[in-house]
């Protein structure tokens, strides 16, 4: 397996809630791997399977959907909705012998910056020590 | 595709230059096939450099630019105006954010803060690239407004409504007005009592030209959106004839005389009323009203006073009105039998039952034939549940409970207060109803949450234990005369409204604004506007703040006569779609149908109705749809841009 020093992760994030939480971590200074780059939609129900195949398919270790979670603005089955699109990518990417363990999402309010910064600095080890570093 | 880009890399002062060589940053920006200049710049919002991006756009003929500074939630319209300024489509600007998520994340590790900072600029370069101009969606609107829920918060925003021009439509479910406001006696800090407030509003509403008010009305069904909604209203029958000229007598015996005993919800069920009734003398509207879900028709009122119609039906309405304000407020929380001996122990009352208590009483405080001395309050039932869903603080119940302990101990002096509390929250001035508490010689008791207030009867006795720990965890016990549950607040039951607005909703089940602070009264639901305490508890000055906010919120959205929307919205392509449904049944919002295109069946998404949320893309086993500013080419060509 390649070994790569510092792993790649690919944010979605949401406009309204958890862009904020990211932002807010950056305010308040809390660090997270310089690897991790962030691109916002409006929900992140609205993620494509294929977005995130591409990624993987372009060279990021590892993709993290900040999810909405219950404070979606836009749908209260928010969360249901967006763990279909992992489940459903999951087993994509089973097929295409990558890794499931590579996609993550949780759920990220609006404040939730520790816990962003918590999710980020895990994902990143798990992934460094996946690529054998 | 663009190909005369401009790339402004802001220094911010300092907060992104001290972390970010922002001289590397322009250098690579510069490389970038379709980039024709990229500069540096020490505050891109300032007033010099927008317009010299402005002079840019016009000399050097961009096509697009890219600001590359600090969050786009700061000056997203900042540089959009600078766009439209120059003559460029605002739709071919994409900010970067370099600062919240490069420099000061990163501030620990410069090189890598820059790197990143490179990557991201170029990853905005290449969705400028692709960037569409756009129009803003411009729709008629109509200078009118719904206000749902005539409570204190509801009837001043209305009125404020009607001052500024804008045509209200008042609807209230009850068939009076004042909400929770006319519950509550005396009010801190104007000492006026609340049915007094609700009077003087409700005088204002009834003489303004501009408001028209719905009493016992529910909203039934909506049509259309933004600018233009249709509401049904079904009213329903008062059984009082609309030209009633009102003889008090008549009535009073009309009510004297009905057969049926309900449980008075105004007074919280401590007592019954009849199934004609009227909650307290002053009430507005002026008429009393029959409870057509209790009333037996036995037509005795009827029989005794000419002004009664048993025979009125529900009538439905029609309504059109460009924004829709919710003001429908909250419910206490009603404590499940058993906690804290809640209807199990027979004197354990909630707050607002004993606040309609003392109204009731006379000159001794007596409940349940029993002379009350004893007081025990205990606080946080309801709210900042370690195990229940309420893991929120209410707010407004540690000063409500300690301004009803005061104003009970004013009336009846003899009476004892002991507060078992969590910790008083008597935030700003409302400190100062702790401090008259404590010098009038209320006992406060303080637990944490592992160890709460314990509730017991003992032989006749109701004995209430806590162990202090403002006395090194002693545990101490009250032999209590009455306890009352200091209750919080949840949100009223709204599911039908809920489900014909499409209205959201937050965890703590109150409506969701779009953002607390940014956006603190408006709904993703365009158009539609929250107030009050339905948004979140709130006290009543905070409600009518929230309102007046609200209502400023409508007037500049509907007043014009215009309403401009964001053009991000989904798009089906024709050829791809093969009308599976799979997309109308993901969007919330109803905005996807099927149609038929040179005889096939396609979606169509109704641009008034989509909200851009995206719900219906990874749906789409075809991928035959797009979102508007998130196309497939823009996302991949982003992500593309990043790891390289």
């Amino acid at each position: 397996m390649e070994k790569l020093d510092n792993p790649k992760i690919l944010v979605f994030s949401t406009e309204k809630i958890s862009d904020p939480a990211i932002d807010m971590a950056g305010l308040l200074k809390k660090h997270y791997p310089a690897t991790v780059y962030t691109v916002n939609v409006p929900c992140s129900s609205a993620v494509k399977p294929k977005w995130i195949l591409h990624a993987f398919d372009k060279g990021f270790d590892g993709v993290f959907i900040a999810a909405d979670g219950t404070d979606c603005s836009y749908s209260d089955t928010c969360s249901e909705k967006t763990s279909e699109i992992v489940k459903t990518t999951h087993e994509i990417m089973r097929e295409k012998n990558i890794d499931p363990a590579r996609l993550k999402m949780a759920a990220i309010c609006s404040v939730c910056a520790e816990a962003f910064v918590k999710h980020m600095k895990s994902f990143h080890s798990h992934l460094l020590e996946a690529k054998g570093n | 595709m663009k190909n005369k880009i401009g790339v402004y890399v802001c220094m911010c002062g300092s907060n992104i230059s001290d972390y970010v060589d922002v001289e590397k940053v322009k250098a690579e920006a510069e490389k970038i096939g379709g980039v024709l200049l990229s500069k540096t710049t020490m505050f891109a919002c300032a007033d010099s450099t927008q317009q010299e991006i402005a002079n840019d756009i016009k000399d050097q003929e961009l096509d697009a630019i890219v600001v590359a500074s600090c969050s786009p939630k700061l000056h997203l319209h900042t540089f959009r105006n600078v766009a439209i300024r120059a003559g460029l489509n605002p739709y071919n600007y994409v900010q970067v954010n370099i600062r919240e998520q490069g420099s000061w994340a990163h501030s620990d590790n410069p090189a890598q803060a820059t790197e990143k900072a490179i990557k991201l600029v170029q990853a905005g370069i290449e969705r400028v690239k692709h960037s569409k101009e756009l129009s803003t969606v411009k729709i008629p609107s109509e200078n009118s407004v719904a206000v749902v829920g005539a409570g204190i918060a509801g009837m001043r925003s209305a009125l404020e409504l009607a001052e500024m021009g804008t045509e209200v439509h008042l609807i209230e479910r009850e068939h009076f007005v004042g909400g929770r406001t006319s519950q509550w006696n005396v009010l801190f800090t104007t000492n006026e009592t609340g049915q007094e407030v609700i009077s003087r509003l409700y005088n204002q509403i009834i003489s303004h030209p501009k408001i028209t008010l719905y009493t016992g009305t529910n909203i039934i069904s909506k049509k259309g959106s933004v600018g233009d909604f249709n509401l049904t209203l079904k009213v329903n029958p008062r059984y009082i004839k609309p030209e009633c000229k009102l003889d008090k007598k008549k009535f009073q015996e009309a009510i004297d005389l009905c057969p049926i005993e309900v449980d008075d919800k105004f007074n919280f069920n401590i007592t019954k009323r009849k199934a004609i009734y009227k909650n307290y003398d002053s009430e507005f509207p002026e008429m009393p009203a029959i409870d057509y879900e209790a009333c037996n028709k036995c037509g005795e009122c009827a029989k005794l006073c000419d002004e009664i119609d048993l025979n009125q039906q529900p009538e439905e309405k029609l309504i059109n009105v460009g924004s829709v304000l919710l003001s429908t407020g909250f419910n206490p929380y009603e404590p499940p039998k058993g906690e804290f001996g809640y209807e199990d122990i027979d004197n354990v009352i909630t707050l607002q039952q004993f606040k309609r208590l003392i109204e009731l009483n006379g000159g001794k405080l007596i409940y349940n034939n029993k002379e009350i001395k004893n007081i025990a309050y205990i606080y946080c039932v309801g709210s900042r549940q370690v195990d229940g869903e309420n893991k929120y603080c209410s707010r407004y119940c540690c000063t409500s409970a300690i301004h009803t302990a005061i104003l009970v101990k004013e009336k009846y002096p003899n009476i004892n207060n002991f507060h078992f509390n969590r910790g008083i929250r008597t935030y700003g001035k409302q400190e100062v109803l702790y401090n008259k508490a404590s010098e009038q010689g209320d006992i406060f008791l303080q637990s944490f949450e592992d160890a709460p207030t314990q509730v017991e009867k003992v032989g006749n006795e109701t004995i209430v234990k806590i162990k202090d720990i403002l006395t090194a965890n002693e545990e101490l016990e009250v032999s209590a005369d009455l306890v009352v549950l200091v209750t919080g607040m949840v949100p009223r039951e709204n599911a039908d409204l809920v489900n014909i607005l499409k209205v959201p909703i937050g965890r703590d089940k109150f409506f969701n604004e779009i953002h607390p602070k940014l956006r603190p009264v408006e709904t993703v639901i365009d158009g539609v506007l929250i107030s009050g305490a339905c948004q979140a508890p709130l006290n009543i000055t905070e409600s009518v703040k929230s309102s007046l906010s609200a209502a400023s919120k409508v007037n500049s959205l509907v007043s014009s006569g215009e309403i401009e929307l964001e053009p991000t919205m989904a798009v089906v392509h024709n050829d791809k779609c093969t009308w599976c449904d799979k997309c109308t049944n993901a969007c919330p919002y109803d905005a996807i149908s099927v149609t038929k295109v040179n005889d096939k069946e396609v979606a169509l998404v109704a641009k008034s109705l989509c909200k851009g949320c995206g719900m219906c893309l990874p749906v789409c086993p075809e991928n035959a749809i797009d979102l508007i500013g998130y196309t497939d080419i823009e996302m991949e060509s982003m992500i593309e841009a990043l790891i390289d």
